[in-house]
């Protein structure tokens, strides 16, 4: 109720709080600095005056008594959770110090900055960070199997992210006349609607089902989707590629491809030596010519002709017929004659492994559900595939993300109405480096960079990816080699109740590290492992920007909790102590500098409240390939090195790794490890999504934990009775690694091959002290899940699938 | 005259993902603890033929729900209505809304009030 002593602050979700990655416009009711309401904002376009329960649930969030209100510091020992209060003052001076002493004696990549998934803290923590001088800003999670590896393969063959298009570019929304509703939606491995992970809200997906868009759905467990799809694959974790592959096979078998976008916009043209199975590069062709330039087979006169990359054009003339499959002999200027294949054949000839009949085998999804379902979707159009984080959770993701972008571009839907369209930052205000983007926080130089954890090993971390490696430096925390880790700062993150597979080797990490901080709303498992605990905010709390895709927008600090500080409020006091040359005076300076792209300062961004970009730029759709608006260069075509969509991946051969799709049978499953399969027959995944809560968050709002107020395992009921399990009962999940206690949820949503244990669990209600650590030991699922099986570029991680046995716990244990 | 009308929920379940925006949209509204409120939103998953089975998610208007008469009173929307993230409830006389239920099946009319 809007009573006269009532302001209501205008403001958009992100992070803390909501926990998402945010974009709804809310009202915020503010009555003597303290948070009465909050509304969905009616005339934001993104959410319509629509919210979620985490964000109606905000003034018990803000308000809550247990939030941190003052910096803390440790005096007992670590896990002992004894804290002495400290001012601000204090707190900054002593970090200032210890940082410092560690930066002299070890070197600044001696810190690691880890954060959480990437809500409003990247571009502050790297400010901090290279502020500092490290390159180690690191996400904890294994394979850093989370968004960024996607980002990073899609990247890789389509120089762009790509997303499904519910008209978000456009003010009027479903209303513009740009806009086309897609016919089909392939939801993969995503429950979208709870949390609305990515940068998109999930209830769009829901107002095109309204409009007649039908949906296949790729999952495991019946989600609410599947209930409602023409199709849904319910594959074995872990077998996504397979089913991908099987998709390309009978889209290519029945022609079902674009033909035209196939010769027009990819590097199917470009010729493969048949001896050495790569690329034949112009300067194999003609002596002087560059290695970075392919060569194409124009079949009219019988000739090799160069497709120069630079220039995104043939060198000289174009052919008249280039050839799209065939074979042709090529002559070096040695007289060598060597045959050659076009691309489009060596990306048929890896597709053609997975006939359906095969796909079926591999995944367990039957071939004619796969035939039915590819052809549906191929003949759908326009058509879009979407996909959750359960893709970038197996090592080989990067070859699965290829296989489905292929889909997109095969079927033409790259970047047309109502297809997958692709996102860039809004105005292209880029914080922070990010694929495509170096972005406006920067290191200092290139030799600050070097020592970056992981770079001389794993590619993608030198092109798309500027982070380090979780996984080696969780190693390399124990083995100092080639350099000892001496501290973390941990921000927006819990590596060890959610980011950290295997929490005990990260628990024995913290305990080895000299100084430690964590930035936080609460403790948590995590803090319990720091030297310095400091008090964060809410997005209620604090002045930031938005501008990951569209629109561009601000959220408006509108009150404020005792002495909490904003996140990028604290960095950028610290960041000033750390750098003497650091550039700006105020937070809104740097905003101003950042958001320069958009040609408005943070006030006048402020005073709108939301921006879109215009017609004719290059984060507004559609079709810009065509248009010139992809590429710095503003020449038609991708931002790949071939300036073509490359069905084989260019970077991928230079980097020693498969540059064609295809399936790779993940670590733990019954299939690579039967010898495991035996102690261990059911197999086990995580992570699907509570409405909520956000990941390990929001367990101690009492709205929220009376949804789910238990962490639980879904069992099929016949699965449960074979073990004598009952509904509610408590029971234990167990593997070769470790196990945890979850009460049994008997429903026929899982296979009854596959149980799905929830993730994230701690008790903000129990003992924080080791060794109850809030009850963590008991209920964290990561503990059966290992750090150090990323994927071969570093990328992915097997968290979707291992494997398990079950047990009920006994009297004693519940 | 006003006392006669007869306020409702038409809720299209069809499109309900369980979502709990509503519940929590009443509690917040009126203040009500953990475990009380005006809504209560409860799943269903039903077997179906050859192993199948359907999951739906089906709000229920509680002894608590007053039909948000402060807000209509003054033009808004009740909490749970603007804010159901499907967009599948409508507030309304329960006439009008048994006349938009004919039309689509999966509808459920609550007139708790
Ligand atoms: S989870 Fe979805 S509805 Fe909630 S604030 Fe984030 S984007 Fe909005
Ligand atoms: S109509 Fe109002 S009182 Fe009734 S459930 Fe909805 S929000 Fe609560
Ligand atoms: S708010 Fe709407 S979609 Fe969400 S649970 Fe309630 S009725 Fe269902």
């Amino acid at each position: 109720m809007t009573q006269s002593n009532t302001t209501i602050v205008p403001t958009t979700t992100w992070s803390a709080g909501a926990g998402c990655h945010g974009g709804c416009g809310i009202l915020a009711h503010i009555r003597d600095n303290k948070l009465v309401k909050v509304e969905g904002n009616p005339d934001h376009p993104w959410n319509r005056g629509r919210l979620c329960a985490r964000v109606l649930a905000m003034t018990q969030y803000t308000h809550h008594p247990d939030r941190l209100r003052h910096p803390l510091k440790r005096v007992g020992a670590r896990g002992e959770g004894k804290w002495e209060r400290i001012s601000w003052e204090e707190a900054f001076d002593l970090i200032e110090e210890r940082m410092k002493a560690i930066r002299d004696a070890y070197g600044p990549e001696s810190m690691l900055f880890n954060s959480g998934t990437g809500r409003d803290i990247y571009p502050w923590i790297c400010m901090l960070a290279y502020a500092y001088g490290s390159p180690n800003v690191m996400f904890g999670l294994t394979g850093s199997a989370c968004y960024g590896p996607r980002l990073a393969a899609v990247n890789t063959v389509q120089g762009d992210f790509a997303v499904f298009d519910a008209a978000q570019w456009f003010p009027d929304r479903y209303d513009d006349p740009r806009w086309r509703r897609p016919e089909c939606m392939v939801i993969w491995g995503y429950n979208i609607h709870a949390t609305c992970p990515d940068n998109l809200f999930g209830h769009w997906i829901i107002d095109m089902m309204k409009k007649g868009t039908k949906i296949i759905t790729v999952d495991p467990r019946l989600s609410w989707f599947a209930s409602r799809s023409k199709h849904h694959l319910a594959l074995r974790p872990g077998t996504d590629a397979a089913l991908a592959m099987g998709f390309l096979n009978v889209i290519i078998r029945e022609k079902l491809y674009d033909r035209n976008f196939a010769q027009t916009w990819t590097n199917a043209t470009h010729l493969i030596r048949t001896d050495t199975g790569k690329l034949l590069t112009e300067a194999e062709l003609v002596s002087g010519g560059d290695s970075a330039n392919y060569v194409v087979w124009d079949e009219a006169t019988g000739r090799p002709l160069v497709w120069d990359c630079a220039a995104v054009d043939y060198r000289g003339e174009a052919p008249e017929a280039p050839m799209f499959s065939g074979s042709c002999e090529v002559e070096l200027p040695q007289g060598e004659k060597v045959a050659c294949q076009t691309v489009w054949d060596t990306f048929c000839a890896e597709v053609e492994q997975y006939p359906p009949d095969r796909v079926e085998e591999i995944t367990g999804v039957s071939a004619e559900l796969v035939a039915e379902a590819a052809r549906y979707y191929a003949k759908a159009k326009p058509a879009a595939i979407h996909w959750g984080v359960a893709v970038d959770m197996t090592p080989a993701l990067t070859p699965l993300v290829q296989a489905i972008s292929c889909l997109w571009a095969l079927t033409g839907n790259l970047d047309v109405p109502g297809g997958n369209v692709i996102a860039r930052l809004a105005f292209d205000v880029a914080p922070y480096a990010l694929p495509g983007s170096k972005g406006a926080i920067r290191l200092k130089s290139e030799e600050l960079d070097k020592p970056r954890i992981g770079v001389d090993r794993y590619m993608p971390l030198n092109k798309f990816y500027w982070r380090c490696s979780t996984d080696l430096s969780l190693d390399q925390i124990f083995t100092e080699d080639p350099y000892p880790i001496k501290g973390m700062w941990i921000q927006t993150a819990g590596i060890l109740q959610g980011l950290g597979m295997d929490p005990k080797k990260w628990r024995s990490a913290l305990e080895k590290l000299d100084f430690v901080v964590a930035v936080d709303l609460f403790h948590t498992p995590t803090t319990q492992y720091a030297d310095v605990v400091l008090p964060a905010t809410t997005f209620l709390e604090k002045d930031s920007f938005r501008s990951w895709w569209v629109p561009l927008q601000t959220i408006n600090k509108a009150m404020r909790v005792d002495e909490c500080l904003p996140d990028m409020e604290i960095n950028f006091e610290l960041s000033r102590r750390f750098d003497p040359d650091f550039r700006f005076e105020t937070l809104h300076e740097l905003y101003d500098d950042i958001l320069k792209p958009a040609g408005m300062t943070f006030a006048e961004l402020q005073q709108k409240g939301w921006a879109y970009p215009p017609e004719g730029s290059s984060s507004c759709p559609y079709r810009r390939h065509e248009k010139g608006l992809l590429r710095p260069d503003k020449r038609p075509g991708f931002r790949t090195p071939s300036g073509r969509f490359e069905l084989y991946a260019t970077l991928r051969e230079q980097w020693g790794l498969e540059p064609v799709p295809h399936h790779e049978e993940p670590p733990f499953t019954p299939v690579s490890r039967p010898d495991l399969a035996k102690d261990y027959p059911l197999i086990l995944s995580t992570g699907r999504r509570s409405p909520a809560f956000f990941h390990s968050e929001h367990r101690n709002i009492p709205w929220l934990r009376a949804i789910d107020p238990d962490p639980v395992v879904e069992i099929h009921p016949e699965t449960a009775a074979e073990h004598g399990i009952g509904n509610g009962e408590w029971m234990w999940v167990e593997n070769w690694m470790g196990r945890a206690r979850f009460k049994a949820k008997l429903t026929p949503v899982v296979p009854k091959w596959m149980i799905m244990a929830a993730h994230g669990w701690w008790h903000p209600e129990k003992d924080a002290a080791e060794p109850s650590l809030y009850g963590m030991w008991k209920s964290n699922v990561n503990q059966l899940l290992p750090m150090g099986h990323q994927g071969k570029d570093g990328m992915g991680a097997p968290i979707k699938h291992s494997m398990c046995k079950i047990y009920k716990a006994g009297p004693e244990e519940v | 005259m006003a006392e006669k009308q007869r306020y409702g929920l038409l809720i299209d379940y069809e499109y309900c993902t369980g979502c709990f925006t509503c519940q929590v949209a009443c509690q917040q509204e009126y203040g009500w603890p953990a475990g009380m409120g005006g809504m209560r939103v409860n799943e269903i998953v039903q077997n179906l033929p050859k192993g199948k089975a359907y999951l739906t998610y089906f709000p229920f208007p509680t002894e608590l729900c007053i039909l948000c008469r402060p807000r209509t009173k003054k033009g808004l929307q009740p909490a749970c209505v603007q804010h159901c993230m499907a967009e599948c409830m409508r507030f309304g006389p329960v006439e009008e809304l048994a006349k938009e239920m004919a039309q689509k099946p999966r509808m459920v009319l609550w007139a708790p009030k």
